[in-house]
């Protein structure tokens, strides 16, 4: 039996990232049917202020330790390991994100704890957890039983909502002392990508324009939207074409294959060519006065109506959505 | 008045005569032969084969020049200017066997009268000519005409020989009295001009002329293997070994290699023999440019750079002897985008009057990038996606009949069921979603007309012709052995095999490039079939349809294997109005996608896709609302153009197939 | 440097999945194999820095359906060696192949030495129980490094990059011996003509080394296992523009974007 459930919180060049939110919401959820408390642990520089942005957890363990900025995966295990056996956390959860992946296949393997990887849902049965696990790209799940309550978690990014993880209370924090051994795997320095174009293969979200869009200034409300999601505009090829973007934001056969966590697709009917580039996105919605336009037999979310008219009305929402 | 009979500064002239003959044909001999040790160098090939029919071929393509007329301006010059040519070569030797063995008992060919009134009048038809092309060269020049050194050159002496020819009479005329003769009738009038010169000199005169005339002529001798003109010399071989001669041009197999041809050639020593024979036999024309879609709508490929490119590279490593020095042939001489924007389209070989061969050519280099690894991503994903699933869609192989469920009624499995007509759909039949309705149209149609075929389901792979033409020769080999050895389990009804399939491009790597083991296989196109199903009344119109429409001739249909007839022949049944576009038939301009073009990213210089340029001339043609096509590529390519080229409202692009199921009603009626 | 690529096959999901009777694993009957996708770019990567620093490429592979095709064309790549361990694949878990592999350096026949570089895909998609090249530096004793798209030797060490999000990379100092999860290459996986895996089939040999194989293959309890329904048409939204904008923001919260 989980005596309490651990998110490994994630930070990024000062900030928390999201899957932390997503985890914590996942981890609430499961903490309070299991009626044990969500702990959360913080490694790194500026980690102590950092905290008290985690209020979804009850209590937030921090190592307030530049020596832990983007260390090694297994000095970051080692750290959970030692705060597992000093606590007592039965459900550890670990994001399946660039960031952290790894860390919970070490931690597993040094543990002996089960790892389920690539978690989308989690339930509670009993005392045991069923984790459903997202394998093949998606074409096949799978429920993994945690049978004692006993486990690391993998969660896959963007299967949690955030909000459940957001909370504006402040937690109360504890300090770690943990001592940290010299590494062989030293982080240096960051890289920022190319000041040239944005590269959309490395997008969240990517606002699509086609023919649809109709003008090269209509072009800017998709660009506002894009603003305001984090993510960038690109496009089908005849956009490309009249020169209302450059090539490098070309999707489809002859241009990019995109895999964003979010495709809008706006004013593009969906041509094979165009398909074959942007099909593997987790989430496509599609925009289209054309209720027959072939986009909307693959896309997942579609609305039959002017996408010129609709951007600015959606920009603003996301805006407010924001905060 | 023997011309030799004189002396020439102290010497006899027929020493003068020999001295110089032996000169120029030492010195013509020895570049020749260095040339032709050149060209030997080249990979073998066997172009020996069936020696008369490529005698006639070059007979033909020689003595008539037929290709020539294709472009009307230079056509009857450049055929005046050849004939001419040929004449006076044949009288420069008689007269220099005359000179050089006196005791031969002929006379000068000027000294019989029909061979001199020959020579005067082709001497002023070529002169016409001359002017005419002077002219053009200097008011008109077309863009495409550089006025090269050799160009120039060879211009001025032609005219100076025809001058030579017409003086020399003149002179004879006033040498033998002034009273002429109407079998030198502009000798004649010429020759009042120089009345008043005494005969004593006039015979100088003529003498002189006649010596001016033969040095010239020697000294062109000497000059032609240094410059274009050498395809004088070439150009006939050239189209005696050309591969059109016996065998069909579809057919990218090297006969009789020695080495192995599949890794292509980096070096000019790996090309054939026969592809560096080309750069020899080239006039530097530039029809193939003029007719390549590649250089139209922008890209840096000029077939005609191809050949001219290995020629001067060849030229540069082979006779100076080091290759080490010299910039290499594929990436440096030759770019790699130059190599892969080449559409495999065959116009530039099929108007080429000295039947050069870039396509081979183009292929090898490609083959030498593919051997490499050197293939663009995508390029390199679809080679992929055929290697494992044998298609271009990266869909599994069982996805391949998928298109037969729609249909009401189940297609044979030609592997199990016996069958007269084994259609193979390709992949884009097979594959595109814009494809699907159009298949299953042909399948209703070719059910109602009672046609007992099956296919070979998730037996059919990519037939190869695109792969073959990336360069990926081993897995055109891999894709062929599947297809053969699918096609081996087929059981046949009857002994007359046959392959119907919808795709031009697999209709040409089927037909020309399969050698199925034991024969007797026959291929043909769905719109073969359909003219043919139509005609014996299996096919029976339920209406006719009217309007005009416009055809696209595919390249692998038309250029490569001359069915032009059988659609247009089904459309004239439907009883349409076709309204032929300015360049048709073998003409047709291609839509830019085959050679696995249509896999290929088109690079930021475009200035037009061929398909956009295609697409703005059928919409120039008067009440044309249908632009026909047969086959399934031009179907993506040509839909997209239409959208791309502003053209949607005015023009709809249909398969043939589908015209054909509109004079059935097709969905009205039971499949028998 | 010493450089071992592991590569792993997994199932090729162009081809239609299907779960087999029991409903708890993949029915094996339509299955075909591939090349796990970021393993093809470990292997790159390796060929890349070979030709950049010398070295010897070896691939390790356990067995699987079509794996001789994958080590013939990794050999016509350029990889000096291709090592097949004659332990199926098919129903091992991570940890399981994780430990084979791990006997595979402790076999006697090869061992980890000072320029040693593993080097396997950051993931792939049927690691339920975890990645592999983790826990394989587990039990190695290595140091580790997963998501890195770059390599390039400095002096007796290494100089790689690690891919975050957006394009921001990290550049990362790793000693050898180490393990590399690689997501992509520098360059995209190069291509091999037909025609030269097919002489190397008939050139090359694949060694074999026989491992024993682990007693516990899978460790998860898998309860069921079941294909997502199937995605069919666009869920429509109707209704006025700002009724419509207000669905799709939903849709964008839902799928953690927002
Ligand atoms: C060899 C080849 C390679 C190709 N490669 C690519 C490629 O890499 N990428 C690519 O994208 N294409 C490619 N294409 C082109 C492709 O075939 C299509 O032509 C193209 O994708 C169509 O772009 P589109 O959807 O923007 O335009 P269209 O197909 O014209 O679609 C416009 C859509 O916008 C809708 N619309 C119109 N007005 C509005 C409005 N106010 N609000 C909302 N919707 C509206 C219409 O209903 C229509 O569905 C390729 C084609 C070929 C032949
Ligand atoms: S085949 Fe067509 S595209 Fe290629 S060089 Fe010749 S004319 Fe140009
Ligand atoms: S290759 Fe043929 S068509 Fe082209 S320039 Fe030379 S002679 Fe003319």
């Amino acid at each position: 039996m989980a005596i309490s459930i651990l998110v490994l919180a994630e930070q990024l060049r000062g900030g928390i990232s999201d899957i932390t939110y997503e985890m914590l919401g996942a981890g609430r959820a499961i903490a309070q049917a299991l009626g044990v408390p969500l702990e959360a642990v913080l490694l790194g520089s500026g980690a102590s202020q950092l905290a008290s942005s985690l209020g979804a957890a009850d209590k937030v363990f921090v190592a307030d330790n530049p020596g832990l900025d983007l260390a090694a995966p297994e000095a970051v295990a080692e750290v959970v390991k030692t705060l597992i056996d000093k606590t007592g956390a039965g459900i550890v959860l670990v994001g399946c994100t660039n960031v952290s992946l790894g860390i919970g296949s070490i931690l597993a393997a040094r543990s002996q704890m089960p790892l389920v990887n690539f978690c989308r849902a989690i339930k509670v049965d009993g005392g045991a957890l069923i984790c459903t696990s997202q394998l093949f790209g998606g074409k096949i799940l799978s429920d993994v039983k945690l049978a004692d309550g006993r486990g690391i978690i993998g969660v896959y990014p963007g299967a949690f909502p955030l909000e459940q993880g957001r909370s504006p209370r402040t937690p109360p924090t504890e300090a770690i002392d943990v001592p940290v051994q010299p590494s062989k795997v030293r982080f240096k320095q960051y890289i920022k990508p190319e000041t040239g174009d944005v590269d959309i293969t490395k997008q969240n979200v990517l606002v699509a324009v086609g023919r649809g869009i109709q003008t090269q200034d209509n072009v800017q409300l998709a660009e506002e939207l894009a603003q305001a999601l984090g993510g960038a505009v690109c496009a089908s090829r005849p956009v490309i074409d009249q020169g209302w973007l450059p090539l490098t934001r070309q999707v489809g056969k002859s241009g990019m294959t995109v895999k964003p966590r979010v495709y809008l697709a706006f004013g593009i009917s969906g041509a094979p060519e165009h398909w074959e580039g942007m099909q593997n996105s987790q989430c496509i919605i599609a925009v289209n006065t054309d209720p027959k336009a072939p986009i909307f037999d693959g896309a997942h979310y579609g609305a039959v109506t002017d996408a010129v008219e609709l951007l600015p009305v959606l920009t603003e929402k996301v805006k407010m959505r924001k905060g | 008045m023997d011309p030799v009979k004189i002396n020439l500064g102290g010497m006899p002239g027929i020493v003068c005569l020999w001295t110089l003959t032996v000169l120029a044909f030492g010195v013509f001999g020895w570049r020749v032969s260095r040339l032709i040790k050149l060209i030997r160098q080249g990979r073998y090939e066997d172009r020996f084969d069936n020696p008369g029919r490529r005698l006639l071929h070059a007979l033909k393509h020689v003595l008539l020049q037929p290709r020539i007329f294709n472009e009307r301006a230079i056509g009857l010059p450049h055929f005046l200017i050849f004939w001419g040519f040929v004449i006076y070569a044949t009288c420069f030797n008689w007269n220099l066997l005359r000179g050089l063995f006196p005791f031969i008992p002929i006379p000068y060919p000027e000294e019989l009268r029909i061979v001199g009134l020959f020579l005067e009048l082709f001497s002023v038809l070529v002169l016409i000519s001359l002017v005419v092309a002077a002219g053009r060269r200097m008011f008109f020049p077309p863009p495409h005409l550089h006025l090269s050194f050799d160009a120039n050159v060879i211009l001025v002496l032609i005219g100076l020989l025809m001058l030579s020819t017409l003086f020399g009479s003149a002179f004879r005329v006033v040498a033998e009295g002034g009273h002429g003769s109407a079998w030198a009738p502009f000798g004649t009038v010429l020759s009042k001009a120089f009345a008043s010169v005494p005969p004593e000199s006039a015979r100088r005169f003529a003498i002189g002329i006649w010596w001016l005339h033969m040095a010239l002529v020697l000294a062109f001798l000497v000059y032609l293997p240094y410059s274009k003109h050498l395809h004088l010399l070439a150009s006939p071989f050239n189209v005696f070994f050309s591969q059109a001669a016996t065998r069909p041009v579809g057919d990218l197999t090297v006969p009789g290699a020695k080495e192995d041809m599949s890794a292509g050639a980096s070096r000019w020593q790996e090309l054939t023999w026969k592809q560096l024979l080309g750069g020899f036999a080239c006039a530097e024309c530039g029809r193939c440019d003029r007719a390549c879609p590649a250089t139209a709508s922008g890209h840096p490929l000029q077939p005609q750079q191809i050949i001219q490119k290995v020629k001067e590279h060849a030229l540069r490593c082979g006779l100076s002897g080091s290759d080490d020095a010299a910039p290499k042939l594929v990436g440096e001489v030759i770019k790699e985008d130059e190599i892969w924007a080449c559409t495999t389209c065959m116009a530039c070989m099929s108007r080429c009057a000295v039947w050069n061969e870039q396509i081979p050519l183009i292929v090898a280099l490609r083959r030498h990038l593919v051997s490499q690894g050197q293939v663009e991503k995508n390029i390199q994903d679809m080679l992929g996606n055929l290697q494992r699933y044998g298609n271009s869609f990266g869909k599994s192989d069982r996805m391949r009949a998928k298109w037969t469920q729609g249909l009401p009624f189940k297609v044979k499995d030609a592997r199990k069921e016996p069958v007269d007509i084994v259609w193979f759909t390709g992949d884009y039949a097979a594959f595109d979603p814009r494809m699907i309705e159009i298949t299953q149209a042909t399948a209703k149609l070719f059910s109602l007309a009672g046609v007992d075929l099956g296919i070979l389901y998730e037996a059919e792979r990519n037939s190869g012709n695109d792969v073959r033409r990336v360069g990926e020769e081993g897995l055109f080999e891999m894709l062929r052995d599947k297809n053969l050895d699918a096609f081996s389990k087929v059981k046949w009804k009857s002994g007359a095999r046959i392959i119907v399939t919808t795709d031009p491009h697999s209709y040409n790597t089927l037909k020309n490039e399969y050698a199925f083991p034991g024969g007797g296989v026959v291929v043909r196109h769905y719109t073969e079939l359909f003219d043919e199903l139509i005609r014996s009344g299996k096919l029976k119109l339920n209406r006719r349809l009217s309007g005009k429409v416009t055809y696209h001739d595919p390249c692998y249909l038309g250029r490569y294997n001359g069915v032009y007839e059988p659609p247009r022949s089904v459309l004239a049944a439907l009883g349409l109005e076709l309204v032929e576009m300015p360049r048709s038939r073998d003409k047709s301009y291609c839509c830019g996608a085959g050679g696995g073009r249509i896999w290929m990213e088109d690079g930021p210089n475009i200035k037009e896709r061929p398909a956009e340029n295609r697409i703005r001339e059928a919409i120039s043609l008067d009440e044309v609302k249908t632009f026909v096509v047969a086959c399934p590529k031009d179907i993506a390519m040509f839909r997209d153009a239409v959208k791309t080229a502003g053209a949607e409202g005015r023009i709809e692009v249909k398969d043939i197939a589908e015209l054909v199921a509109e004079a059935m009603n097709v969905e009205d009626r039971k499949p028998v | 440097m010493n450089i071992f690529v592991v590569l792993k096959m997994v199932p090729d999901t162009v081809e239609e999945l299907n779960v087999s009777q029991d409903g708890k694993s993949l029915d094996s009957e339509f299955l075909r194999f591939k090349l796990n996708d970021p393993d093809e770019h470990a292997l790159e990567q390796a060929l890349i820095l070979k030709e950049k620093c010398g070295g010897k490429v070896t691939v390790i592979a356990l067995d699987a359906p079509e794996v001789d095709d994958v080590l013939y064309t990794a050999l016509a790549k350029g990889a000096d060696r291709a090592v097949k361990i004659p332990v199926s694949q098919a129903c091992l878990g991570t940890k399981a192949t994780a430990k084979v592999l791990s006997d595979f350096f402790s076999s006697g026949r090869e061992a980890v030495t000072l320029d040693t570089l593993v080097l396997a895909g950051s993931y792939a998609i049927d690691d339920l129980e975890g990645e592999l090249a983790p826990m394989l530096a587990v039990h190695l004793g290595l140091p580790y490094l997963g998501v890195v798209s770059n390599v390039a030797a400095s002096g007796p060490g290494l100089v790689v990059q690690k891919e975050f999000a957006g394009g921001l990379r990290g550049e990362f100092e790793v000693e050898l011996p180490a393990v590399l999860g690689i997501q992509s290459a520098e360059k995209p996986p190069r291509y091999v003509p037909v025609a030269k895996v097919r002489a190397v089939m008939k050139s090359a040999k694949i060694e074999e080394l026989e491992i024993p194989s682990p007693t516990d293959a899978v460790c998860l309890d898998v309860q069921r296992t079941y294909k997502p329904e199937a995605g069919g048409r666009a869920e429509i939204f109707e209704g006025s523009p700002e009724e419509i904008a207000d669905k799709i923001v939903d849709a964008l919260a839902k799928s953690g974007v927002i």
